[in-house]
């Protein structure tokens, strides 16, 4: 485990220090629910807790919602410890101040590993001030007061007060240091492992406006983006005279995406009183765009490029052990196949927005941003401008996914709002332009040959992986780790790797790195059980051998076998899995995969059928995880899972991948780039999480990697082919 | 131009092939209806005109005339919305929630046709609605979970 962040004493102090002051938050936009938060009475105990005067609690959630469910699962924790009950409490989001709040951010599962003690050290130091305050004005000692629901009570003298009557005075308390405050034993938890639902579901239901693009402020214009198709091209010239006499146009603006050196611009933006009017005016301008040797760039040649660049030595490496070519050369059976996968676009369904107004030399942003801490830095390099002088509001977020990670929309209304001043401008991107200036999931390409000693057990390993990167570096998310299962377990094995050159901007997406990985070695590993004539699981528990802690490396973190081992052998139970590899093509079949990522440990059991024309049912996925001590918030939990497994089908089973033309993205809306819809969902995904004495880790991510394997391997198991190449097509799968 | 919507007459001046959708966001502020695809494609921006669905972003203002448009501020006023809207709140469907309006509308548009659907017909009629953070287990549970609430309720 990494150690938590720290949110200093001083910040926390900074915030306390406005106790007793009217003042709070001024982060009123997207109030929860029904709005019902406190009025002017409320009393500040810290930046993330004040009290109303009816006893009722409002607490701050910090990190942006993009679907996962953190706007209330950090308030449950804060909840916990502070020891109120959750009908007594409204969630506010903050604004985006990480000297307040600490990192606010909603990535790499990493929001519930990095709280889980200091939002629970956050509501016992509250809760702390409210005993002191209480064991104060009664004349006793503080350990003889207990609390409960919002209530301090004095068992030896009858005497009670609400939090609400002891706010004050506990305002006026010098906080606590956070790592002195007493925390719950886990036994006592009301909170912590019951089932909330999200904090902001009425609202939805209501159709409130919640989401950045929802954002609406008096005297608002619309941005609508012409950003030049090949990335990396500029403006060479261009004309607007016909898109300036179109009624209700208000300006056109050279912009600079975000992705080119400061000073150069790619996209033009067009203001206009309305959006839909900005969106038409796109086909009356008049632009050269400047794409000097860029169209070389497309996915046959990346395809061309990859094929030579596996035919020779790989140009580095990524990891070099013992001695695979002898390995190989003593292996009594060798293995050897090839695998890739495509780029991939993120697709929120709300579609990449941002709204800004530039008054008096100062910002305001309105961002779905999954980091608006990074935006900030962004805009404020692009604008010159203070990073103080940037006000961030957290807006619901209509899906991440990652795509969100990044902070170009912010970049681009900055300087769009910039160009209007005093007038607040919301710039959404048409779909198009959704899928076309994304940050993809690199494609990449592996070829690999193991060895099985006489015994069936895998001995050596070797990978050739072909990416994109340069000067011997990957891009973004086109690394591979060192670590990458089995290979610490193995004597032998060389992961060499190749870099690839391109124009393409890359991005995280949902499980980066492991929801191609996975696929990868968890495929060829069933590959390599057949040859040893067990199935998957086995081979897998085989290859674990003993509970033991393999050692971090790098950025690859500890892998526990033993956890590794209970998930697998969980879900075998679960789903009943007879131990026997597939006999015949009968077009049923199940699979296996387990993966380790973002600090999860997942092993899933998915059944296919396949018709003979080659149609694929998803029909059940049994899914085992291993998150550690706590599932915080279960009803959550098993949507969160559930909507990974589904992801995961959608990343493989319906024709998803991102082609380049001539430099240029191929595909511009879900006719092109297919979504899952519900008729492909299976009927069911039972989940089940087996509990481990370590804390609590995230659950974006980790159930997505797994199914992917898992659905590869049934389909072998229905059908006798092999799919090494996604989007899964049986058509060019293997015999 | 006069629009009736959720039960209330708007007098709108807009281009008539202005989307609905746009004139609903933009010039009477309900901002409901999601903004998806713009194309027909994922089902955001469902609304109803007279009880039946429609994708508010490829139905031009000036062709609604009189029908009586309902969004999901006021799918409640429909026979079947309230058991939907009690059902997708029990369950919790909504994940980043962008897409729900659009699901609520068209699964209250499925309940008025059909008392009692199975899994088949739920497909079927809700195959327009993406939902990218895949919360359709949930959802064909929730539109069960109305359907029997309705039944009751009607029997009652
Ligand atoms: S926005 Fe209308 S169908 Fe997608
Ligand atoms: S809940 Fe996120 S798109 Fe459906």
């Amino acid at each position: 485990m990494n150690a938590p962040f720290e949110i200093s004493r001083r910040s926390f102090l900074s915030a306390s220090l406005l106790a007793g002051a009217v003042l709070s938050f001024q982060a009123r936009l997207a109030l929860a629910g029904d709005g019902a938060t406190g009025g002017e009475d409320e009393t500040v105990l810290n930046a993330f807790v004040r009290i109303n005067p009816d006893n009722s609690v409002i607490i701050g959630a910090k990190n942006p919602e993009i679907g996962q469910g953190v706007k209330t699962m950090l308030p449950m924790l804060i909840a916990e410890e502070l020891d109120v009950d959750w009908d007594q409490v409204h969630i506010e989001q903050t604004l985006a101040d990480d000297k307040l709040y600490g990192r606010q951010s909603a990535g790499g599962s990493r929001s519930t590993p990095v709280n889980w003690l200091p939002m629970r050290q956050t509501g016992a130091a509250a809760r702390q001030m409210l005993v002191t305050a209480a064991a104060a004005q009664w004349g006793v000692a503080p350990a003889s007061v207990t609390t409960a629901k919002g209530m301090v009570h004095h068992e030896p003298s009858g005497r009670s007060a609400t939090y609400a009557s002891l706010a004050e005075a506990a305002s006026a308390i010098e906080p606590p240091a956070l790592d002195t405050v007493p925390l719950k034993p886990d036994d006592s938890f009301r909170i912590i492992g019951t089932s909330r639902r999200g904090v902001d579901t009425p609202a939805i239901l209501q159709g409130k406006p919640l989401f950045g693009i929802d954002t609406e402020l008096p005297g608002m214009v619309y941005a609508a983006i012409e950003a030049c198709p090949v990335f990396l091209g500029t403006i060479g010239s261009f004309d607007d005279a016909a898109v300036k006499a179109i009624k209700g146009v208000i300006a056109v603006v050279p912009i600079n995406s975000g992705i080119l050196p400061k000073g150069k611009f790619d996209t033009l933006a067009i203001v206009a009183d309305s959006w839909w009017t900005a969106q038409q005016a796109r086909s009356q301008l008049k632009v050269e765009w400047d794409l000097g040797d860029l169209k070389q760039f497309s996915t046959e040649a990346y395809a061309a490029q990859a094929d030579a660049a596996l035919e020779g030595a790989p140009q580095g490496d990524i990891l070099k052990k013992g001695d695979v070519e002898a390995g190989l050369a003593g292996a009594v059976k060798t293995v050897s196949a090839r695998y890739d996968y495509p780029f991939l676009a993120h697709c929120t369904l709300e579609p990449q927005n941002c709204t800004g107004l530039f008054e008096d030399g100062a910002l305001t942003l309105w961002a779905p941003s999954q980091s608006p801490g990074s935006g900030r830095r962004q805009v404020s390099d692009i604008l010159d401008l203070p990073q103080d002088a940037i006000t961030i509001h957290m807006t619901r977020i209509g899906g991440g996914f990652g795509r969100r990670l990044m902070a170009d929309y912010m970049v681009q209304v900055a300087q769009i709002a910039r160009a209007v001043p005093g007038k607040p401008v919301k710039m959404i991107y048409a779909r198009a332009d959704d899928v076309r200036h994304d940050y993809y999931r690199p494609a990449g390409w592996h070829a690999l040959t193991a060895g099985l000693d006489k015994d069936g057990r895998l001995v050596a390993l070797r990978d050739h992986f072909v990416s994109f990167g340069a000067d011997g570096q990957p891009i973004r998310a086109a690394e591979m780790e060192e670590t990458e299962f089995p290979a610490q377990l193995l004597p032998d094995v060389h992961f060499g790797v190749s870099y690839l050159a391109t124009n393409l901007p890359t991005g995280w997406l949902r499980a980066p790195t492991s929801n191609a990985m996975a696929f990868v070695f968890q495929s060829f590993l069933d590959e390599l059980a057949e040859a040893a004539g067990v199935d998957l699981p086995t081979f897998v528990l085989g290859l674990l051998g003993e509970d033991r802690l393999l050692p971090a490396v790098g950025r690859a973190p500890q892998f526990n076998t033993g956890r590794a081992r209970a998930v697998i052998e969980e879900v075998c139970k679960f789903a009943g899995w007879d131990g026997k590899r597939p006999t015949g093509a009968s077009g049923k079949g199940r699979g296996f995969g387990f993966y380790f990522s973002h600090a999860g440990y997942f092993a899933e059991v998915l059944d296919v059928a396949v018709s003979e024309a080659g149609d694929i049912v998803v029909e059940k996925v049994h899914v085992v995880g291993d998150i550690g001590s706590h599932v915080i918030n279960p009803i959550n939990a098993e949507s969160q899972v559930q909507g990974s497994v589904l992801d995961g089908l959608a990343q493989s089973m319906i024709g998803q991948k991102i082609d380049q033309s001539e430099g240029a993205i191929v595909q511009e809306n879900f006719d092109s780039f297919p979504l899952l819809r519900i008729e492909t969902a299976p009927r069911e995904v039972v989940v089940k999480f087996v509990t481990s004495p370590y804390p609590p880790t995230g659950l974006g991510e980790p159930a997505l990697p797994p199914v992917i394997p898992a659905l590869t391997n049934a389909i072998y198991a229905a059908t006798g082919k092999r799919v090494r190449s996604l989007p899964i097509s049986l058509d060019n799968a293997v015999a | 131009m006069d629009l009736t919507v959720n039960r209330v007459k708007h007098s709108v001046t807009a281009d008539p092939e202005k989307p609905l959708l746009w004139v609903l966001r933009e010039d009477l502020h309900l901002l409901g209806a999601k903004f998806g695809c713009g194309a027909g494609l994922c089902g955001a921006c469902t609304v109803l005109l007279d009880g039946q669905p429609v994708r508010s972003c490829l139905t031009p203002v000036g062709a609604v005339g009189e029908a009586a448009v309902t969004t999901i501020e006021d799918v409640a006023s429909q026979p079947a919305g309230q058991y939907v809207l009690d059902a997708w709140a029990d369950l919790d469907v909504p994940q980043c929630g962008y897409c729900q309006a659009g699901q609520i509308v068209s699964a209250t548009w499925l309940l008025g046709q059909m008392p009692d659907p199975q899994d088949e017909d739920i497909d079927a009629a809700m195959s327009g609605n993406i939902c990218r953070c895949s919360t359709y287990l949930r959802i064909r549970k929730a539109i069960k979970a109305a359907a029997k609430a309705q039944g009751k309720g009607e029997a009652a």
